[in-house]
């Protein structure tokens, strides 16, 4: 499970001085549904979840992920989380044996217990072609099955996704939202970061709506539609933003 | 910290950097294959000139001297010398080089040395032209011999001994054993290239495994793993730490056997005979010189590490980090200097203390208290960079600088 309460992310900018990016976010994330957080470019998702990660500290607020405290036992939460986004890369010249088997280690896998995930791993995403090819020769679809391999080999609870779909084909993003699709039948607890309407309508069982780091709008897409009485979500979403825009105005 | 997840971290960015063909060529290549062949081809192409110099009998021109024919004789008689017919271009063939030099002869040469008047003869070369050189040393080598008999049988012409004009002579003897002396002159510049080799072998590895990871991708990635900071930032810097001295060991040793190639190539035994004693530095003194400079290629990868961490890029790493090149070579350079001696003080100063420590390490001298000074503040200064690089690691506004 993810809980976030009153989580806040501020910035000091020389320039533009003091930056909110995340602003008393407060949400909960259950096991075997899927979170989307929906919001334009720059309206906090990828603040969000690299607080949620560890990989940034929140200014105020906390939050919990698969039961451990982000700031107090950020190690734990990162051993539980498995995440995956555009921007996590894989090393080009390690092969996709290689990669996997190092984040195995780094997680405290054993070697027997590597070498078993890796044979399951490869099976299930059609690995075995490639496997002991360095990644640099990779397609954008043998990268992103590798990547998704490195995401789950430690077979972690909870599963981050950022943004997962920038920037791929149809097909490639096609089967990164089945494998969204996959985790969640498993039972984890999965928060999906887009601005892609059409996947947030397909994918996610609760929707948060966050506009200039506030959440502006949440629940499951048929209530949402209730509530904005629009079956569109790129309405929904519109109105929703708008609604806060004018309420800061 | 988990001695498991740095080495874990350690053996992946090894492996990493022996696939990488930049590091390979920085750290293997250059000093293994480039740096000995440029030199054995450049050592072999100047002694096959040279030699081939020394062979030529070099043309010489004598202007003037038809009326004393005893020092024409003279000059003649020398087998190594070829003396050609007076023409009056002879400037020009010497700039030319169809001559290599011209002896002038003053009108009345013989009859002034018999008179026991001045005379002047003057030699004419192209300066700094090797073959010009040779020659003008020849024509004065034939004209001090001509001088030294002329005096003789002056001398002797009227019954006086010849420690008249040279009543005493001097002479230096050396009480330090002659391989200490040329190990004395060499062994400055073992460490001094050490610690140089150590930095730039540093370099780019420090700022692949930073500024390289945040231009790739990667970092994100490994930051979501479960390794700790500590653990992650003491695995690359283990890395950077085994390229530095693999360069700086793998430079040295290449250079000592390019060395041996040249003297082996320079005539050996015959030329070690002519030079004086091979120089050998005392091995107790190479040891702890080696163990000085440890503590300053950890200050270097860790340095190198943090400010490459702090950019964006491997360009602005770059920018960073060169120019710090400077900053090593100053106290070095410092240390060479004549009049500056180790004391408590400059024992303290990073770099300049190795420098001024190691000429007398490497000749078997040992000053315990200021090596000891030396080393440990040595060790702080590392361990202080290696904290700074830690905590850099640590912070998220050097991580997702943007």
């Amino acid at each position: 499970m993810i809980q976030a309460r009153n989580l806040t992310k501020v910035f000091h900018d020389k320039k533009r001085g003091e930056i909110r990016a995340v602003d008393d976010l407060s949400f909960i994330c259950q096991p075997g549904q899927i979170y989307g957080l929906l919001g334009a470019n720059g309206a906090g998702k990828t603040t969000t979840l690299r607080l949620l990660a560890t990989l940034l500290r929140p200014t105020s607020g906390s939050a919990t992920v698969a039961g451990f405290d982000t700031v107090a036992e950020p190690e734990r939460v990162r051993a539980n989380v498995g995440f995956l986004a555009t921007s996590t890369a894989l090393y080009g010249r390690l092969t996709a044996r290689e990669t996997i088997t190092y984040f195995a280690r780094l997680n405290g896998l054993s070697d027997l217990a590597i070498a078993e995930r890796l044979a399951r791993l490869a099976d299930e995403l059609e690995l075995h072609e490639f496997l002991d090819r360095r990644v640099e020769k990779f397609s954008t679809g043998m990268k992103q099955k590798t990547s998704i391999a490195r995401t789950l080999v430690h077979d972690p609870a909870v599963l981050i996704f950022d943004e997962p779909t920038v920037g791929l084909d149809v097909m490639t993003a096609r089967n990164i939202i089945r494998f969204v699709r996959d985790c969640r039948s498993r039972g984890k607890t999965v928060i999906y970061s887009t601005h892609v309407m059409s996947e947030v309508e397909k994918i996610c069982d609760t929707i948060g709506i966050i506009h200039q780091g506030r959440l502006v709008a949440e629940g499951p897409l048929a209530a949402l539609q209730e509530r904005y009485h629009d079956r569109d979500l790129e309405e929904i979403f519109i109105r929703a933003v708008g609604a806060e825009q004018e309420d800061t105005a | 910290m988990s001695l498991h997840n740095i080495l874990t971290v350690y053996r992946k960015e090894l492996r990493d950097s022996l696939r990488d063909r930049r590091t390979l060529i920085s750290m293997i290549v250059i000093p293994v294959l480039m740096i000995p062949g440029i030199m054995i081809a450049v050592a072999g192409i100047t002694m096959k000139m040279v030699n081939k110099a020394r062979e030529e009998i070099p043309t010489v021109m004598v202007l003037g001297g038809d009326d004393s024919p005893a020092v024409r004789g003279a000059l003649a008689a020398d087998a190594k010398l070829r003396l050609v017919n007076f023409a009056a271009d002879w400037t020009r063939q010497i700039s030319d080089k169809q001559l290599r030099a011209a002896v002038e002869i003053p009108t009345g040469f013989d009859s002034a040395l018999e008179r026991g008047a001045p005379a002047e003869i003057k030699i004419y070369n192209y300066e700094g032209e090797l073959r010009s050189d040779l020659a003008a040393g020849e024509l004065r080598d034939v004209l001090n011999r001509y001088r030294e008999k002329t005096v003789a049988a002056r001398l002797a012409g009227r019954g006086l001994p010849a420690t008249l004009v040279n009543p005493f002579e001097t002479k230096t003897k050396n009480v330090a054993p002659p391989e200490k002396v040329a190990g004395n002159r060499f062994g400055g510049m073992i460490p001094y290239l050490f610690i140089l080799l150590c930095f730039t072998g540093a370099m780019y590895p420090a700022m692949d495994l930073t500024a390289g990871e945040k231009e790739r991708g990667t970092m994100e990635t490994i930051l979501c793993s479960p390794v700790a900071r500590t653990d992650l930032v003491l695995g690359k810097f283990l890395m950077v730490l085994t390229a530095s001295l693999t360069t700086a060991v793998v430079s040295i040793v290449t250079t000592g056997v390019t060395f041996v190639i040249i003297g082996l190539m320079a005539g050996g035994a015959a030329a070690a005979a002519q030079s004086g004693p091979m120089p050998t530095l005392d091995p107790a003194g190479l040891l702890l010189v080696l163990a000085l400079v440890l503590p300053v290629a950890v200050l270097f990868c860790s340095v190198l590490l943090a400010v490459s961490l702090f950019a964006k890029s491997i360009k602005e790493a770059s920018s960073y980090a060169t120019p710090l090149i400077v900053l090593i070579i100053v106290p070095a350079m410092m240390g060479m200097m004549p009049g500056v001696e180790l004391n408590a003080k400059l024992a303290l100063v990073p770099i300049l203390n190795i420098a001024l420590a190691s000429k007398e390490l490497v000749s078997g001298v040992f000053h315990w208290n200021y090596l000891a000074l030396i080393f440990g503040s040595t060790c702080v200064y590392a361990a202080a960079a290696l904290a700074v690089c830690v905590r850099m690691f640590n912070r998220e506004e050097v991580l997702f600088r943007t």
